[in-house]
């Protein structure tokens, strides 16, 4: 099983485990990440690049399962804008051996953030707003799976 | 004359002030980085996005390319910051 999804709705945690849980491997692992309301901030725009999201999260969800003997996979990524405490992104994976599960979820979240073409944008109570810049140690921690 | 069509993102999108435009080609030998410093002489938003290419990505034909890559036939060169998705 193997599903993507690049939406603007929100998503039900509960089914989306529920079927990875269903695929019988024994094992799931997931991530999800939500906007955190710090310093002020009271929205997220997250931008995205239509003809090639879909495109490339596929290719990076193929290296997850070259890499890993996974039964199962879930990537959903939401664009448009989120506010505090609303979930931007959810990573599942099904697998008989939890090591497999574990490290293609940390995989995948780590790809995502690096190689995936969403771009962020800030903006604050005083009407300011401006582009997240990307942070040195997340493409670290791509790079680092290519070790 | 080759061509091909820019797609922007992001701040690069909004100092420029338009998300996609059809640009004429010296050659289809003409490199990405080449073409950011034609587009960046034309001044204005275009040298305030694309003056630094360090800070600028490509992708050409929906794929992660380096500046050193020559556009040849492809339809779509975007130019963008680095990725912070997820």
């Amino acid at each position: 099983m193997k599903r993507i999804a690049i939406q603007t709705d929100d998503f039900d945690i509960s089914a989306e485990l529920a079927a990875l849980e269903a695929l019988g491997g024994g094992g799931v692992a997931s991530f999800t990440g939500i906007v955190r309301g710090e310093d002020g901030l009271v929205a997220l725009e997250l931008e995205h690049y239509p003809a090639m999201t879909q495109i490339q999260v596929e290719r990076i969800a193929q290296e997850a399962m070259a890499r890993w003997p996974l039964i199962g996979l879930s990537i959903i990524h939401r664009h448009g804008r989120l506010i505090p405490g609303e979930r931007i992104v959810f990573v599942g994976t099904a697998s008989r051996h939890r090591g497999a599960a574990l490290e293609s979820c940390a995989f995948l979240i780590d790809w995502l953030k690096s190689r995936a073409p969403f771009w962020k944008k800030a903006h604050y109570a005083d009407g300011a707003g401006n582009w997240v810049a990307s942070r040195a140690e997340d493409e670290a921690k791509a790079q680092d799976w290519d070790r | 004359m080759a061509a091909v069509t820019l797609v922007y993102f992001a701040w690069v999108r909004e100092a420029i002030g338009r998300d996609e435009e059809r640009v004429d080609l010296v050659s289809p030998d003409e490199t990405i980085g080449e073409l950011v410093t034609r587009l960046a002489a034309r001044g204005g938003g275009y040298a305030e996005a694309l003056a630094d290419p360090d800070r600028l990505r490509a992708a050409l034909d929906q794929q992660f390319v380096g500046f050193d890559q020559a556009i040849g036939t492809a339809r779509e060169l975007a130019l963008f910051p680095p990725v912070t998705g997820g």
